[in-house]
């Protein structure tokens, strides 16, 4: 039942994504300044807010962890932090080509790709350190410590690539998303339900197999115990 | 004085008296911070007046490796003798135990930076000393938020594997923030900059960084002691 | 009157329970020998009693606080590079001893350092290091010492002066939980037994001539088969 469920929602977001590429791309002419490239906007910022929303959801259950001690909690939290991260990266890939087709370099020192950046690192931390504590107890301890670490630091990395003198304040190019013409704004609407939709799926296919994981640790366990 | 706060004095004393008997992770530090300085110095060819616009970067990239050295012995320090459970099943409350730590490794990074700083001003002919007083309240304050975050990993990681490989890939991404308001402090103020108006703004950053975690830490730390 | 109750307590190290619902009720005033083989869960059960590891499930009963409790696990638990005396008057601190000097004069003068007190830990022969270590745990005068294979690998004289104090101990009204491999000197003190096998008390009553006679008796008439 929950893997039809999963299904589902996997294909109406790949459906809902189909449609809205092929809006993109048919029904909505190339952009004044920027020409065709423009379009990767369309996944661009909906995986930037998609991220977000799933390190929320993260540092929740990672605090849900710490005071309830259910490991159930512990899988939401690293099931969005494996997709959230992997979001991140499609935005800085998808930003990286929007660069180097606008200003000709691949990477600009501008405040939104930086403060993706950082948030890439904070939660490669997370996954490089999570595999190597072999105890479950312990590892969901220690992970959700280094996730709410990591999401308290957000704030302060967007304040500190704001400070005077730092490279950010002068970056070789922006890409500014700036203010959108009416005509763009519901397939850029659509575009976020799409990328939230799908990545929602993996995050519950994540899910699905880390809570089995820990149904299988626990059938091991009992017969251990015999 | 309260109890708690007693208990982390003693503590950190005990920490420092042990360290500075062998001078173990002191002698590491520095001498690792030495190395560095003398690498940097072939790594740019600039000139003299070139220098002072990458001093801040320099200095902080100098006292963070040396630093990371330094808090990875904070917890770990603890398990020979299994002395790390006797801590934790004493009356001795988490923070306090944290606390000291953290005050200790303070110290003792305070000491390697203070070794460091005078061969950096040498190397690379930058006159440090007229800033002194502001420069030193920098160094201060982004040092406690190295060594209370550094702490705190200490501790999270003292029982995984790879301990010394770990840290960094944990520690390094969370001070960005408070080493981008050290390097451009600090670079302003070898510059002749004051500390006021805009610039003012990198010690609100390292203020807000150090109160945040210092907090944050204090109060999750007995999650990470008994598991 | 109880000193502490252990109420079926699980511990799971991942896949591992090493404790399976283990229950254990210790009188005041009793010396309990906690027996059972390698991997029986006895370091298990002694370090949640000790507070130095919660239980996956079920709870421990006791009236004594931290300060109440005198730990020796396996390892010796003082500082390689503090003196004796600086190594006494910091757990003396910890542990809120009215006057720490006094007492870790008189904790060392008991075990018969008195005269090296200044020495530092590493310097120490391994029999004055284990009586360094048993000196703190007795430090504070605990209401309950937890003791972990305590006169495993001591020297002569280290276990007459482990006996002195634990008798001393006993005298004032202390209570001992000791695991043991059924060594003499620990039975000798023993007013009652329990078996722990597999992670769960077998048998749990007072301490039976036969028990002291013939070291395997409660082996095997409690035990599992082995």
């Amino acid at each position: 039942m929950r893997e039809k469920a999963i299904w589902a929602l996997g294909l109406l977001g790949a459906v809902v994504m189909i449609y809205n590429l092929h809006t993109v791309f048919l029904n909505l002419p190339d952009e004044a300044m920027q020409g065709a490239i423009y379009r990767i906007i369309f996944i661009h910022v909906p995986a930037a807010i998609s991220a977000q929303v799933f390190f929320t959801v993260s540092l929740v259950a990672s605090i849900l962890f710490l005071v309830k001690k259910n490991h159930a909690f512990d899988a939401v939290a690293v099931s969005c932090i494996e997709v959230g991260t992997m979001l991140v990266l499609v935005n800085l890939v998808t930003g990286s080509i929007w660069g180097k087709s606008q200003w000709g370099i691949w990477w600009a020192w501008d405040l939104r790709m930086t403060s993706q950046l950082m948030c890439f690192l904070l939660y490669l931390g997370y996954l490089v350190v999570r595999p190597a504590i072999a105890e479950p107890t312990q590892r969901a301890t220690m992970s959700a410590f280094i996730a709410i670490f990591a999401y308290a630091d957000i704030p302060l990395v967007d304040l500190a690539i704001r400070l005077p003198n730092v490279r950010t304040q002068h970056p070789g190019a922006v890409l500014e998303t700036g203010q959108m013409a009416p005509m763009f704004i519901p397939p850029f609407l659509v575009g976020i339900l799409a990328v939230l939709l799908i990545s929602t799926a993996l995050v519950l296919v994540r899910l699905h197999q880390e809570t089995s994981q820990r149904e299988i640790d626990s059938l091991r366990r009992e017969l251990h115990a015999l | 004085m309260p109890h708690g706060l007693s208990t982390a004095f003693a503590i950190a004393r005990k920490d420092l008296r042990t360290e500075l008997r062998t001078k173990e992770s002191i002698n590491a530090s520095a001498s690792f911070a030495l190395v560095i300085l003398v690498l940097f110095s072939f790594a740019f060819n600039l000139e003299r007046d070139e220098f002072y616009a990458i001093s801040g970067g320099l200095l902080w990239l100098v006292f963070v490796f040396a630093g990371a050295l330094i808090v990875n012995r904070s917890f770990s320090r603890e398990l020979p003798n299994d002395c790390l459970d006797v801590l934790v099943a004493s009356p001795a409350p988490g923070w306090a135990i944290f606390l000291g730590k953290a005050m200790a490794a303070f110290v003792l990074l305070t000491i390697v930076e203070a070794i460091s700083l005078p061969i950096f001003g040498l190397f690379y002919n930058i006159h440090w000393m007229d800033s002194a007083g502001p420069l030193v309240i920098i160094i201060l304050l982004a040092t406690w938020g190295i060594t209370i975050v550094g702490a705190a990993f200490s501790a999270v990681i003292v029982n995984v594997r790879l301990r010394e490989l770990m840290l960094p890939v944990l520690l390094y991404p969370i001070l960005i923030p408070l080493l981008i308001a050290a390097m451009g402090s600090t670079t302003a103020l070898l510059s002749g900059e004051q500390m006021t108006g805009d610039n003012f703004s990198y010690i609100r950053q390292l203020i807000g960084f150090d109160a945040m975690y210092t907090a944050l830490a204090l109060y999750m730390i007995e999650f990470i002691l008994v598991v | 009157m109880l000193a502490v109750a252990a109420d079926r307590v699980w511990k799971y190290f991942g896949d591992y329970p090493a404790l399976r619902g283990a229950s254990l009720e210790v009188e005041k005033g009793s010396c309990m020998a906690l027996l059972g083989r390698n991997g029986a869960g006895k370091t298990t059960l002694l370090r949640i009693l000790a507070n130095l590891s919660r239980p996956t499930k079920g709870e421990i009963k006791t009236a004594i606080g931290k300060t109440g409790i005198g730990y020796l696990g396996h390892g010796i638990g003082v500082y390689d590079d503090l003196s004796a005396m600086e190594n006494l008057l910091l757990f003396g601190e910890l542990m809120g001893v009215a006057d720490p000097k006094q007492a870790a004069l008189d904790a060392l003068d008991r075990v018969g350092l008195l005269r090296v007190k200044d020495g530092l830990a590493r310097e120490f022969s391994r029999g004055m290091r284990q009586r360094l270590a048993v000196a703190r745990a007795f430090l504070h005068r605990p209401e309950i010492l937890l003791l972990d294979e305590p006169f495993t690998s001591l020297d002569d004289r280290a276990i007459a002066v482990l006996q002195s104090l634990l008798k001393d101990a006993l005298s004032s009204g202390a209570t001992i939980v000791m695991s043991t491999h059924q060594i003499r000197e620990a039975m000798e003190l023993a007013t009652h037994v329990a078996l722990l096998e597999r992670g769960k008390i077998v048998h749990t009553g007072p301490q039976t001539p036969e028990m002291l006679l013939d070291p395997g008796w409660l082996y095997r008439t409690y035990g599992e088969a082995s």
